[in-house]
């Protein structure tokens, strides 16, 4: 509760307050009330101007474009949504997408994590009821606002739980703004991170506050908060290897106590079965080798536990020393033995390639070319860091410093948290997101610590000069005095500047965020944008354009092939059955897709009519200069495609190492079909003045196959920029 | 189709002669002169019908019979009659009262409306009448399936002469194509064309319920813009605003698309390929019009541009993407009106609603309209609302439950199937009102806070606490 606030006078307050400390210091006694109630007044508003702030911060795509549903995952959680209002939850719970993964299928109530899709049903449920008749859709759109609103909530009290309040209210500020956390939680980006933060946050906080006090209450809260995080993200794995690992280091460092015990046991046993609860998670918690360290540190715990009790119950430091010797060694000999007979039959399934690749930033390239095909699985570059963090890079050791000075339980762990996820942060760009919630609350830490220094500095000495101004020029005696022992003048001057220093670098965050916000971090994706040759905005709905002409104009069971990027956008807009989609579940399938883009038509054909094709969609940035196009992309599918399939070979379609599509380019390169389909009757057309046909305006060069004809495909639609390409698959021709 | 209309067209030959003798009541009327002019240049096809009209009887006849085939009947939009008054530059007309009724034997299904004369006719005095009537889907593509470098060629079946059960003394139709390409046409003697017309008759003395048979095998490029279903929904805020939201599902009405679509031939040959598809809309909005929204169920569309007028404003819209024959497109066009333009006060207290019915786009048919006009009072506030349209529309109440709703709001439901674009005219919808009822939902929002507020204030001064602290 904010009520019950620390007995020290907070920062910001007590600045505000000191003109009256100055003016009227005669009733002191009935001032301090009211100074206390000036603080609680200041703290609940500025909290709740930080509230309205994150919220607003995020509604820039909704200005800049319109109330939408952002890029490719979220069109699938909006899908699932709208299905989940629709036919109630048993229904969703027991969903089988046959329009996805033809002909396989999606079992779509085990195989997702429904936290997000039961937070959008429940406030739109509650708002119905409330007799607010919203569509569904601005509910997705706005849940990831409202929630980054509640984790500013959050930060300020995990805030005020390591240090105090002033640098939970400099948390909350700065979570608010901070252009990692919000790049995931514009208006519009409905995907699990939107709600899987502010769980993350509410798991570590109460978690925090549990070991501090060791109550069982805060323990149990904490276990459901990370029920929440387990039903709304994959992520739920960093909480359940960084607690353990907390823990673990209290034990180390003989930090272990009674609360702690408490509340990792309540915090694991309850937790752990709260998220068996979930379909997708299932019986992972004691079968997966990902969650074997919180078994462990559990398994240690007890033995601690009990080394404790005997140590309490023999007198003799001999025998307890041998006593010790031996349990520890069976103890370690026991859970040895028993997770190599796990892992040897099997129980016990090993690390899976994704938790691999975050230990092992060169895993993925290696093994997994699904994996290491995603842009935000690429290591982060330092300018992201930096575009992402702005001054919250400097402040973050600054932030370590006065940690490792105030060392408590809690410190420690916003230290680990802090540590870990920049490691993780800098082995794949999305994890920036992880890392925020601790990077703003460390440099929360060093801002406020810094500023309450300076204001104290600042405060004692503006006492001084009052006390002794009546005396006026005589007190020069006892200031020169002062000058010995501090170096006063030259403190009081150095603070202010450090002062408007800090305010000028909050200043430029602020400013920087805002910037990064409406510039970077708010198009939808699906809708591009570009500037035209007189300033105007040109706006390319092609994505839309097509996904709609599908939707009205394609027979309702017609199956569409296209790279899985685009899987969960044709389902959720074009209503049609995709091969494949952004759910990489199986990458067979994905690879038979890619084999099929990279092969010849006639076997292409081949591939396709055994996936009973009806269409193919390709996206070609080549009229427009739209980079991120399947010739882009199309490396990947020969990768990936011949990651199962070897008759696809990379060093095909290269030359000389390079990837090329001008007259240069490999034979195979210019007849596959991806090929074939993005560059059809595009060498009759004029895109630049002064270059020749079939200029490719995305890689700059003119194209090695202008003579395209296809056999088994003709052309169904394209959009007007020409940025989506839709063919139909011919039946076949009746033999003779 | 076309073979089947002709037998029909046969059969009713020589069934009118043989049934001649049966309709001797009708006898004491008969036409002397009779000019049709259709108009085929778009897909709603339009007749101007002059008719001399002279009663041969003995009595005065209140009222004549105007004859339509049943395949026409059903494509029916719209029958108007006017009285030409006064000779040739004092000219005015007088609007008549037309409605279908039903004649017990009718020779195979023909469809009768009777014209109610203002003056009943005396013995031996004629009348001029302007008869306007409409057709929809009435031309039928041939081939059914073009090619995008194709134009469209559609068949049209009417009669050389005029179906009537009156004696004809002399009649003249004329077809209006949209282009001089005209591949085929019946020949009845005499039949010629001449550039965009073609001319059938004069024919001298035809008998009641003479028939003959006529296909127009022409070009008709003009959009087949056909809206399958609209959903007009009409909100009245006494707010100050009319909030009106409509619902369409476009389609494009005529010779269906087969094969390609290619996007360099469309883009870079516009003047030759995909001539008869249509890719602009034009809607015709009221004047003072705004936040005005042009969406689907996927997003925002931003191909549209506005402008607004003293008189009306019109939008003017593309859909994501052309549409060829077959091809269908649905989308929301919403947009907000003042209050005051349309909401008016009757001599006898109640409030009515005046506002256009119909579709706002040009040159569309409409296959079923529904216009719900939702009231934004409560029920007890807006007993027994009524509409009062020209014609005849099926009428239904419903309950809508909107923002704040507790008790719904009355929705009066109109429907009406095969609109043109002479549908849009006026109608009001009467209801009572009392101003009390709009402070309601404000209200209701203060007390919501107000409550918030006290058990937030009974929270802080409650100790819950078991233990004293």
């Amino acid at each position: 509760m904010a009520a019950n606030g620390s007995p020290k006078p907070e920062p910001m307050a007590a600045k505000k307050a000191s003109p009256d400390l100055l003016n009227s210091s005669f009733s002191f006694k009935s001032l301090k009330l009211k100074t206390k109630q000036q603080e609680l007044l200041l703290r609940v508003s500025i909290l709740g101007l930080v509230y309205v702030l994150a919220f607003i911060a995020r509604l820039f795509s909704v200005l800049r474009y319109e109330s939408m549903i952002h890029e490719f995952d979220p069109y699938f959680n909006y899908r699932t949504t709208l299905f989940l209002t629709e036919k109630g939850f048993y229904e969703f719970w027991n969903w089988f997408d046959s329009e996805s993964w033809y002909p396989l299928g999606r079992i779509i109530g085990g195989t997702l994590y429904p936290g997000l899709m039961v937070t959008a049903a429940l406030i739109y449920w509650t708002l119905r009821f409330l007799r607010f008749f919203v569509h569904i859709r601005e509910v997705c759109v706005l849940t990831a606002p409202f929630f980054a609103s509640n984790t500013t909530l959050v930060a300020y009290f995990f805030g005020k739980e390591i240090w105090d309040t002033g640098a939970g209210l400099v948390a909350a500020a700065l979570i608010a703004i901070c252009p990692g956390y919000i790049s995931r939680s514009v208006a519009g980006s409905y995907d699990n991170e939107a709600v899987a933060i502010f769980a993350l946050l509410l798991t570590f906080y109460l978690f925090v506050k549990a070991v501090k006090t060791g109550s069982l209450s805060w323990a149990l809260g904490s276990a459901f908060g990370y029920f929440y995080m387990v039903s709304a993200w994959g992520g739920y794995v960093f909480i359940i290897n960084l607690v353990p690992l907390y823990v673990l280091v209290l034990l180390i460092t003989g930090r272990y106590s009674m609360r702690l015990y408490v509340a990792y046991n309540c915090m694991y046993i309850l937790g752990m079965l709260l998220a068996m609860q979930i379909r997708f998670v299932g019986f992972q918690h004691v079968q997966s080798g990902e969650h074997m360290a919180a078994m462990g540190v559990f398994l240690l715990m007890q033995v601690f536990y009990f080394l404790d009790w005997v140590k309490h119950q023999l007198n003799d430091t001999k025998l307890f020393q041998t006593f010790l010797r031996i349990t520890v060694t069976s103890a370690i000999l026991v859970g040895g033995i028993a997770l190599g007979v796990g892992t040897a039959s099997g129980y016990i399934s090993p690390w899976t390639g994704r938790f691999y690749s975050l230990l092992d930033p060169t895993y993925a390239k290696d093994h997994i070319p699904i994996i290491a095909s995603v842009s935000e699985h690429q290591p982060t570059a330092w300018s992201s860091f930096m575009f992402d963090y702005h001054i919250l890079l400097f402040l973050f050791p600054a932030g370590l410093y006065f940690c490792f000075k105030r060392l408590s339980d809690a410190t420690i762990f916003i230290v680990m948290y802090g540590l870990t996820s920049l490691y993780f942060a800098g082995v794949m760009v999305r994890l920036i997101l992880v890392a925020t919630p601790a990077v703003c609350l460390i440099s929360a830490i060093a801002v406020s610590a810094t500023v309450k220094n300076l204001t104290s500095l600042l405060r004692t000495k503006q006492k001084v000069p009052q006390t002794g101004s009546a005396k006026g020029v005589g007190s020069s005696k006892s200031s020169s005095k002062v000058t010995l022992d501090q170096s006063q003048p030259f403190h009081k001057n150095g603070a202010i500047a450090l002062l408007v220093g800090v305010f000028y670098l909050l200043s430029r965050y602020a400013i920087h965020c805002t910037w990064v916000t409406s510039e970077a971090y708010s198009s939808p994706s699906i809708v591009l944008a570009a500037r035209g040759a007189h300033g105007n905005r040109i706006i390319f709905d092609d994505y839309r354009e097509a996904y709609y002409w599908l939707r009205q104009n394609t027979p309702t069971d017609a199956k569409v092939m296209s790279w899985w990027d685009y899987g969960y956008q044709i389902t959720a807009m074009g209503n049609r059955t995709v091969i494949v989609d952004n759910n990489t579940w199986n990458n067979t399938h994905i690879a038979t897709v890619g084999r099929a883009m990279s092969s010849y038509e006639d076997e292409a054909y081949d591939i396709m009519r055994s996936l009973d094709v009806n269409y193919v969609l390709v996206v070609f940035g080549g009229v427009t200069g739209y980079s991120s196009d399947d010739i882009n992309k199309f490396l990947w599918m020969v990768r990936i495609g011949g990651g199962v399939y070897p008759v696809i070979k990379e060093p095909d379609y290269l030359v000389n190492g390079e990837f090329r599509v001008d007259k240069g380019a490999s034979p195979k390169m210019l007849n596959c079909l991806m090929y074939k389909l993005c560059y059809y009757r595009f060498g009759e057309l004029v895109t630049e003045y002064g270059k020749p046909t079939g200029y490719d305006r995305a890689r700059g060069v003119e194209i090695g196959n202008k003579d395209i004809k296809l056999e088994h495909l003709e052309e169904a639609y394209t959009t007007s920029n020409w940025i989506v390409r839709i063919y139909r698959v011919k039946p076949p021709t009746n033999r003779l | 189709m076309a073979a089947r209309n002709w037998i029909f067209a046969v059969a009713v030959a020589v069934a009118v002669f043989l049934s001649l003798s049966t309709f001797s009541s009708a006898q004491d009327l008969q036409i002397v002169n009779a000019e049709r002019r259709i108009d085929l240049s778009s897909h709603i096809v339009k007749a101007f019908l002059t008719l001399k009209v002279e009663n041969i009887g003995k009595d005065p006849a209140a009222d004549m019979l105007l004859a339509f085939p049943p395949t026409q009947i059903k494509n029916l939009a719209m029958v108007q009659a006017l009285a030409v008054m006064g000779k040739k530059k004092k000219k005015t007309y007088l609007p008549l009262d037309v409605k279908p009724t039903e004649q017990p034997d009718a020779p195979n299904d023909a469809g009768y409306f009777l014209v109610s004369f203002a003056t009943p006719l005396g013995p031996g005095e004629t009348v001029t009448l302007e008869v306007l009537y409409i057709l929809t889907h009435s031309l039928e593509p041939f081939p059914v399936e073009i090619t995008q470098s194709e134009s469209q060629l559609v068949y049209y079946h009417d009669s050389a002469v005029v179906l009537s059960p009156y004696h004809v003394k002399q009649q003249t139709t004329f077809f209006k194509t949209p282009s001089t390409r005209v591949e085929s046409f019946t020949s009845v003697e005499p039949a010629n064309r001449a550039g965009k017309e073609i001319k059938y008759g004069p024919y001298e003395d035809r008998a009641p319920y003479s028939y003959a048979p006529v296909i127009v095998h022409f070009e008709n490029n003009s959009p087949f813009a056909v809206v399958e279903e609209l959903v007009r929904e009409i909100e009245i805020s006494h707010w100050g605003s009319l909030q009106i939201t409509e619902n369409y599902r476009l389609t494009h009405g005529g010779a269906r698309h087969k094969g390609v679509f290619s996007r360099v031939e469309y883009q870079s040959r516009r003047s030759i390929t995909g001539s008869s598809s249509f890719n602009a809309l034009l809607a015709v909005l009221p004047p003072r019009v705004n936040s005005v929204y042009y969406r689907d169920d996927i997003g925002n569309i931003s191909t549209s541009h506005l402008r607004t007028g003293f008189k009306k404003s019109e939008l003017e819209f593309e859909p994501r993407y052309p549409l060829f024959g077959g091809w269908r497109a649905t989308f929301v066009i919403g947009y907000r009106v003042p209050l005051e333009d349309y909401l008016f006060e009757a001599p006898d207290g109640r409030r009515y609603l005046n506002f256009t019915f119909g579709c706002p786009l040009v040159e569309t048919i409409v296959n079923k309209l529904t216009l719900k006009v939702g009231l934004v009072v409560l029920p007890e506030g807006s007993k027994d609302p009524s509409a009062v349209l020209p014609f005849t529309v099926n009428q239904d109440l419903q309950v809508k439950y909107s923002y704040l709703d507790i008790v719904g709001r009355t929705v009066v439901v109109l429907q009406k199937d095969n609109v043109v674009p002479t549908h849009n005219v006026p109608f009001q919808v009467y209801y009572t009102f009392k101003p009390i009822y709009m402070l309601a939902e404000p209200l209701m929002l203060v007390s919501a806070f107000f409550f918030v507020f006290v058990t937030s204030l009974a929270y802080v001064h409650i100790d819950l606490n078991i233990v004293k602290k």
